[in-house]
């Protein structure tokens, strides 16, 4: 069962196309071009050079983030059209349980962290169960001040992954002993982990209703600015 | 490859490119403000399907285009569309020509939806990508309805993002004759609108208002009126119809809300015509292409139809569904450029602010 992974949620991207049998091509990138004009000419990339048309692939996963806003609509609109059009099932996954399950060997609480902009960080907490990973907070968006609180409290010592732990390193680097950061080559979710993390949803026909599947923004839409003045110039 | 591969799925169909003809079938999307819209269109002209996905009441509560709001209401609202759309034409995937989509200008993270859609679908058929100017899909709204409707005309382009008059030699030679120099007309009829308390979108509200009031009882001003050229502004009769209403608040009288939209209405309707009218008697146009949201405004057809017949001159208006945004005019025009030669990269991004090959 070939699948077709895309995650574009942080400022790395990448695309990957795998089976049960491992990773058979991908492509990533974390500057330069823009998600929007690297995503379909690494997806012919990865397909060219592995010998397999779009016509072989059994399913298409996406990350749905959290991550950044724009970076998510380039890559789930996409997985949807490929998936629409070539009539094969659509799987999401979160960004940060691909985060989580790229460091799933360590025994310590995992703790996956992504910058959010605006002084905030996307977070959840996770740890390792045979075969993969669990989760055992919601997916949350806070200051990285409010995290470090969390993570201070835990019992467990813990493994800090992601460019969240990066960004706001001046926040992090306060932490208590037994709590280690993740490296670089760590900090971001990655189209690899999320072909083979979507597989067993695959052979469990665990899929996602093609029309439901959206971002997960964990954020409201912005507020209008435009209007505020002539809302205002009534009033003064 | 040791993968077990199920090709299931019908053969590619592949069309040599440049046989653009009668039976092309083109998807066209149209994401650039707050419409999802997916179209098939046969030949440029046969409209065989066109749905059109309205978002106003996410964004009336803030009495304006939010774009976040849009963003992510095109996420969701695309695929369904494009099933729709397909549906609605009794047509497959697999019998598509070529994909079109808008480019811009337009919202950028709305742009950026339709456009990574129509990339996407492009490459899975193995049929070319068309980025369309969203402005140069409004002109073919009119070739969608209106065989007599060709080029050499006129064009004037007027909705709630834009008010431009363009003088289109032929398909792909434009040139701008005049403008907005500040407001959008739509733009000032949703904040005049705004301003009175009559709702989002505005231009409907005013325009059944104006028939009830009276078109004389203020003289606001026709802003340029008196300068060459064909350039219009809307910002300052926006402004003077606010300094009306207070001062009538200030002095204690009642607001007649009618007789200020109606005056409103026909300050906007004459100052168009006008300049219009000027640019088309400029380049000696015998058509004039009307498009866009405001297109729908009652005062403005028939202002434009009166001075059209005094002039000679063939007025073409497409129908309400093609006034607004909508995803036919955009696969129209991409079947054009298609005849052109003209296709898109798949590395392709949207461009907000693309301005009208000139
Ligand atoms: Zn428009």
């Amino acid at each position: 069962m070939l699948v077709l992974g895309i995650e574009t949620s942080t400022p790395q991207a990448s695309v990957a196309i795998g089976s049960e049998q491992g990773i058979v091509a991908s492509a990533l990138v974390s500057r330069g071009a823009s998600h929007n004009e690297f995503l379909l000419p690494a997806i012919r990339f990865c397909l060219d050079e592995s010998g397999i048309g779009f016509r072989n692939l059994s399913g298409v996963a996406v990350s749905l983030g959290p991550g950044l806003f724009t970076g998510m609509r380039v890559g789930v609109a996409t997985a949807k059209a490929l998936a629409q059009s070539l009539s094969v099932p659509i799987v999401g996954m979160a960004s940060l349980d691909l985060l989580a399950y790229e460091v799933r060997y360590t025994p310590k609480t995992i703790c996956a962290v992504l910058d959010a902009r605006r002084e905030e960080v996307f977070h959840a907490f996770y740890r390792s169960s045979p075969g993969g990973i669990q989760r055992m907070s919601d997916y949350m968006v806070e200051r990285p001040q409010q995290l470090v609180a969390r993570i201070a409290a835990q019992t467990d010592d813990v493994l800090v992954v992601g460019n969240g732990a990066f960004v706001h390193r001046e926040v992090f680097e306060e932490l208590r002993a037994g709590v280690e950061i993740g490296t670089v080559s760590d900090a971001f979710p990655d189209a690899r982990s999320l072909v083979e993390l979507s597989l067993p949803r695959m052979f469990r026909e665990d899929f996602d209703p093609l029309y439901q599947v959206r971002p997960l923004y964990l954020r409201s839409s912005a507020r209008p600015i435009a209007w505020e003045r002539i809302r205002g110039s009534r009033t003064a | 490859m040791a993968d077990t591969v199920t090709a299931v799925r019908p053969e590619v169909r592949r069309e040599p490119v440049g046989d653009w003809d009668e039976d092309t079938l083109v998807l066209g999307i149209e994401t650039s403000c707050d419409e999802t819209s997916a179209a098939v269109v046969k030949g440029g002209r046969e409209i065989l399907s066109n749905v059109i996905a309205s978002q106003t009441d996410l964004h009336g509560e803030y009495g304006g285009v939010v774009p976040e709001i849009a963003a992510r209401a095109h996420v969701e609202a695309l695929t369904p569309a494009i099933a729709q759309a397909l549906r609605d034409a009794e047509v497959t995937f697999w019998d598509l020509d070529a994909v079109a989509a808008t480019l811009g200008p337009g919202l950028i993270g709305a742009l950026l939806v339709g456009v990574a859609e129509a990339k996407a679908i492009a490459a899975v058929l193995e049929v070319p990508f068309v980025g369309v100017n969203h402005l140069e899909g409004h002109i073919y709204s009119n070739l969608l309805v209106h065989p007599e409707a060709t080029f050499p005309a006129v064009a004037l382009i007027i909705s709630g993002g834009h008010t431009m008059v363009v003088d289109v030699a032929d398909h792909g030679k434009y040139s701008l004759l005049g403008q907005t120099i500040d407001d959008a007309a739509g733009e000032a009829f949703d904040k005049v609108a705004r301003f009175l308390g009559l709702g989002y979108p505005g231009g409907p509200e005013i325009d059944r208002l104006s028939l009830l009031g009276d078109a004389q009882a203020v003289a606001f001003p026709r802003a340029m009126a008196d300068r060459p050229g064909f350039d219009v502004s809307y910002s300052g009769l926006k402004t003077a119809v606010i300094n009306h209403v207070r001062s009538l608040e200030a002095a204690g009288r009642p607001v007649p809300v009618e007789d200020i939209a109606a005056s409103f209405q026909q300050a906007v309707v004459d100052t168009q015509v006008a300049k219009t009218m000027a640019a088309v008697e400029h380049v000696g146009a015998r058509r004039l292409l009307l498009c866009g949201g405001v297109a729908a405004n009652s005062g403005l057809r028939s202002g434009l139809q009166r001075a059209c017949e005094e002039r000679g001159v063939a007025l073409f208006v497409p129908p309400m569904s093609l006034c607004t945004d909508n995803a036919a005019m955009i696969a129209a025009c991409g079947t054009a450029m298609l005849r052109r030669g003209l296709t898109t990269s798949l590395e392709a991004s949207p461009d907000p602010n693309l301005p009208l090959a000139l």
